[in-house]
């Protein structure tokens, strides 16, 4: 015989391997080895890459940062067992649809806040109690946060935010009322406070007993 | 650079098809699923742990190696009389010689069914079915020998 006829056994392999690969997810979520399942959604802001770990949704990223860099950075400062797994993430994709579909205006699902350090901590818990269809300012997360001269910081930690949508970064602009910075780029901030009012308003009065995440 | 490992979906969408096609010819087409997920749960186990993200083909193949020895070990203890196993095998109606091609396989001894796949599926060098499969690179040479001998004389 001919040793090239010995390759024939291992014709098909490919696809046979992506079916195999795509199953391996569900058995290791079972063994407790799936620390960050990965999946996607669609939506009027683009496709959205979702990262959750046992603990909670850790990460949404806009389709324009690189999936690549996204995926390291989460090996590097959470574990590097990461596979796509649409069983685990689908909650978080789930509630991200209903968002953008407008019948959802908090969110439910726990949050893995690992990613958010310094003096984002405070930021992010403090913009997360924002209602949905108002906005505050830069000044006034600052001065909730007991460091009222702090407002570029506040703005340098909003921009850090590792979980964008579900930790409405977006809900806060300048005083003046012109749209501020955001991470994903000023047209998906626009949307965001687009989708959630016609014409957004200050938040006035408590606003602790709104928001989700 | 980074020092860890690189994402294991990476490293799974990378390696996939060369751990199946190594496991189609070294287990056969019914239990190169169950070798597939035992391999690369085993990895995902040890993942963590590594250092780098350099050799991870060498790596998955030593574990897949191993998976496909032990396989047999397993499979030596509730021997299934060969016709069934065969058909067993091969349950959907496929190429007569391939059908053929894997019962002769099939029959040899478990180093050299590994060795064999490496040698002429993969087209792995002596030294790296040597590592693969934890021994000498003599070794390697004379279960590959061996088993295209025996594959030969069966297929006379």
């Amino acid at each position: 015989m001919k040793t090239k006829q010995l390759k024939r056994l291992a014709e098909g392999a490919q696809e046979r391997s992506r079916a195999a690969a795509a199953a391996l997810a569900a058995l290791a979520e079972e063994r407790n080895l799936l620390d960050v399942a990965i999946g996607t959604v669609d939506s009027p802001i683009g496709g959205l890459l979702v990262a959750v770990t046992p603990r909670g949704l850790a990460r949404v990223a806009f389709e324009d940062e690189a999936r690549d860099a996204v995926l390291e950075d989460l090996a590097r400062d959470l574990s590097p067992r990461i596979l796509e797994s649409a069983r685990a993430t689908e909650a978080a994709r789930r509630e991200l649809e209903e968002f953008f579909a407008g019948g959802r205006t908090r969110f439910d699902v726990r949050l893995d806040r690992r990613l958010i350090r310094g003096i984002a901590r405070d930021v992010l818990a403090t913009t997360a109690r924002v209602p949905y269809g108002r906005v505050t300012t830069y000044g006034e997360v600052a001065r909730r946060i007991g460091r009222p001269r702090a407002a570029r910081a506040v703005g340098n930690a909003l921009g850090s935010n590792p979980i964008p949508i579900v930790i409405p970064c977006h809900r806060v602009v300048r005083a003046g009322g012109a749209l501020g910075g955001y991470g994903g780029g000023l047209d998906r901030k626009l949307a965001l406070l687009s989708l959630e009012s016609s014409r957004p308003h200050m938040a006035t009065g408590r606003w602790e007993d709104g928001g989700g995440g | 650079m980074s020092g860890g490992p690189p994402p294991f979906t990476d490293f799974l969408e990378g390696h996939r098809g060369m751990v199946y096609r190594f496991l189609l010819a070294a287990v056969g087409r019914q239990d190169a699923d169950d070798c597939f997920q035992e391999t690369f749960l085993a990895a995902l186990r040890a993942y963590p742990g590594l250092r780098n993200g350099e050799h991870l083909d060498r790596w998955i193949l030593r574990i897949a190696s191993r998976k496909a020895i032990d396989h047999h070990r397993s499979r030596r203890r509730s021997p299934v009389p060969m016709a069934q196993a065969v058909s067993a095998d091969r349950p959907a109606p496929s190429d007569p010689l391939d059908e053929e091609l894997w019962s002769h396989v099939r029959s040899l001894p478990p180093r050299q069914r590994v060795a064999v796949a490496h040698r002429y599926v993969l087209d792995r060098t002596y030294a790296e079915i040597a590592e693969a499969m934890g021994g000498s690179e003599e070794g390697a040479r004379a279960n590959v020998s061996q088993g295209m001998k025996r594959l030969r004389e069966q297929m006379a």
